[in-house]
């Protein structure tokens, strides 16, 4: 599904290395989950693989299904199943929340040469995928993410991930800021999502979210790399040791 | 005081290439205005309320030409049960107007309304005069004078459906000057509805009486033609607890100077304008709004955004006036750019002078690009560039668009902006 190879990412504006050879295969059907302490580079590898400015990859590749993304905009990865769960989800005041969606999804089914949804379809499809997420139909019509609390941000990434249906989902330390009710809620709406065809690259700095989204696998990125790669109890190692231990390991 | 000779050369060259029009109750105030004009002279860019806007071709005897430009649109409010009056390069055109009867008001044209005593005899020229104080409008004062054409509304009830002013111009060097005179009696309501160029350059002035409980709505699309020359004021004066509401749209147009010039008498009133405006390249759009509090627990809002490109400008002046026995004063101004490169300008310059103690006044301004993140969010989620772009544009617009108080109104305006973006992208 998702392969990067060697990938080597410095600041567009100034010299320095945050990613320095990240090797990385999320298989469809898997969840891989990635840990590490900040400023280990987690988050920037979910921009870099999203196409954010202000980085510049200058080593290595990363394809989604065998296609090379890091040449893409990022509509175009999008369109091509890539999907990100901000950590920050942005706030655009003026854009309906429903307006912002349909478009979405309909832009997405243009560049794929798939017809439009139907106005009437796509209410009725959002319309029960927002009462799973115990989205009301209020917080449809307000403008995206404006005003919205940090539990409510994140409920609307997993809306937007569940009506795009993406093959490849990254989400962003997305159970920060979340209360044990509310990331119980986005991880059942994860995990509703989980399927053969697609694959999960969850990134996160505590095991809590992994509790409720079991990995497959778990890797631990320090200083641009991967460390360590592991079964589930390595989220659990790091859950009672910290970091220390394994960062010694490399060391 | 003497002007100075460039003012006065100006101003002789100006009057000497009109005719006054005489031969009705309007004599009087024609000539007053005329004897005004004389002392004040034609704006400069010397002028103080000019600085940023070159006032010369909307001041000049010759008319500066503009070829016509045929917009392909479907016509505005179309589908609005209105009262159509039409004007072509400022004069009225009986066979595509309506029948000028309507229940709740009676409606006249200045330039066929000769008896000697009328009741807009009181108004033609009355808030204009008295909007002249403490900045001139000579632009406004010229108007009064040689004004060939308007409509002299005197609304008594509530009108059910809205008067639409229509205008048309074939010629590319049409001059008009049209004044209208609306007069609310205490708790009647009316939307006017304004659409279209009026003239290769035009001069027009709007005054509104708004008694006391009355309700006066306005919405205005200018343009879409990019050659024009457009010089506009509206006065306002508003009786107690009445309400007035104004929008305009600006879709190009070389030069468009709209002014706004409001006096809250009453207590308990309530005046909006709005204004947004779309320019690109030879654009330059430039709104100045004063607005006085002269009584208690009124509410003010300004609120006025451009969307600017390939070297488009953008002027806002607006200014809030607290006399000294407005209190309980409820005060809002917001004038802010979005400027879609770095070859475009927005100047502004937000005023508040408040002599009352107990007052809330806000006002805010700024410029800026689009919202990056936003940008980066929505193309995330497969937005291509341009769309992204378009529907940031719209929703920088939208609290402007948003003092529409009608839905429907409010969805043609939308409608209008998004076919200017669209066009943009080709």
């Amino acid at each position: 599904m998702l392969e990067i190879k060697n990938l080597h990412v410095k600041l567009e504006d100034e010299d320095k290395q945050i990613l320095k050879g990240v090797n990385l295969t999320v298989e469809a059907g898997k969840v891989h989950a990635i840990m590490g302490p900040n400023g280990s580079g987690k988050s920037t590898l979910s921009y870099v693989l999203s196409g954010r400015d202000g980085y510049e990859v200058t080593e290595g590749e990363a394809t989604l299904l065998g296609e090379d993304i890091l040449e893409m905009e990022p509509e175009e990865r999008a369109a091509a199943g890539l999907f990100l769960a901000f950590q920050y989800p942005v706030e655009i005041p003026g854009v309906g929340n429903m307006t912002f969606l349909r478009t979405a999804v309909n832009a997405q089914r243009k560049a794929r040469g798939e017809d439009e949804m139907s106005s009437t379809e796509f209410l009725k499809v959002i319309r029960a995928k927002a009462k799973d997420l115990k989205i009301d139909a209020e917080m449809l019509k307000r403008p995206v993410n404006v005003g919205f609390s940090g539990g409510e941000k994140k409920r609307n990434e997993i809306l937007q991930m569940a009506m795009l249906e993406p093959k490849m989902c990254i989400l962003d330390e997305t159970d920060s800021g979340l209360d044990v009710d509310a990331m119980k809620l986005v991880a059942d709406g994860v995990n509703a999502l989980r399927s053969e065809g697609r694959g999960f690259l969850v990134i996160t700095h505590y095991q809590r979210l992994l509790d409720h989204i079991k990995p497959d696998v778990v890797h631990i990125m320090y200083d641009g790399r991967i460390i360590k790669t592991g079964g589930p109890e390595l989220a659990l190692e790091v859950e009672n040791n910290g970091y220390a231990d394994i960062l010694a390991e490399d060391a | 005081m003497a002007l100075p000779q460039t003012k006065q050369d100006l101003t002789e060259e100006r009057i000497a290439s009109l005719d006054l029009p005489s031969g009705g109750w309007a004599d009087v105030a024609r000539a007053d205005a005329l004897a005004r004009l004389r002392i004040m002279g034609l704006p400069t860019r010397r002028d103080e309320y000019w600085k940023y806007t070159r006032p010369d071709t909307l001041t000049q005897a010759e008319t500066p030409k503009a070829a016509v430009f045929e917009a392909e649109d479907t016509p505005l409010f179309g589908a609005v049960d209105r009262l159509k009056v039409v004007f072509v390069d400022g004069v009225f055109d009986a066979d595509a107007s309506d029948d000028l009867t309507l229940e709740g008001l009676t409606i006249e044209r200045l330039a066929t309304s000769t008896v000697d005593i009328h009741w807009a005899r009181d108004l033609y020229g009355k808030l204009e005069t008295d909007g002249q104080t403490p900045v001139n409008r000579p632009l406004a004062t010229l108007n009064t004078a040689f004004a060939t054409d308007g409509l002299l509304i005197h609304v008594t009830g509530k009108v059910s459906k809205p008067v639409n002013l229509i205008y048309h111009r074939k010629s590319d060097t049409s001059d008009a000057i049209l004044h209208h005179v609306i007069k609310l009696d205490a708790g009647a309501e009316l939307t006017v509805l304004e659409n279209g160029p009026a003239s290769a350059r035009f001069n027009g002035v709007m005054e509104v009486d708004v008694a006391d409980t009355a309700r006066f709505h306005h919405v205005r699309a200018q343009g879409r033609d990019h050659e024009i020359r457009t010089a506009t004021h509206i006065f306002a004066r508003l009786g107690t607890e009445s309400a007035f509401k104004s929008f305009t749209l600006t879709v190009n147009g070389v030069m468009t100077r709209n002014d706004c010039i409001i006096e809250l008498t009453g207590n308990d009133a309530i005046a909006h304008v709005a204004g947004a405006c779309v320019g690109d390249g030879d654009f330059h759009h430039d709104d100045t709004i004063f607005i006085t509090h002269d009584a208690v627990n009124c509410e003010s809002r300004q609120v006025f955004k451009k969307v600017l490109r390939n070297g488009a400008t953008g002027v806002f002046q607006g200014k809030i006036l607290v006399k000294k026995d407005a209190q309980k004063t409820d005060g809002y101004q917001i004038s802010q750019s979005l400027l879609l490169d770095g070859d475009s300008q927005f100047l502004a310059k937000p005023e508040l002078e408040i002599y009352a103690d107990d007052v809330a006044c806000s006002h805010g301004s700024t410029s800026g690009a689009i919202d990056e993140e936003g940008l980066f969010y929505m193309r995330a989620r497969g937005i291509p560039e341009g769309t992204a772009t378009d529907l940031l544009t719209i929703a920088f617009l939208a609290e402007a668009v948003m003092e529409i108080e009608d839905q429907d109104l409010a969805d043609e305006i939308n409608d209008r902006i998004e076919g200017w973006l669209l066009r943009r992208r080709g």
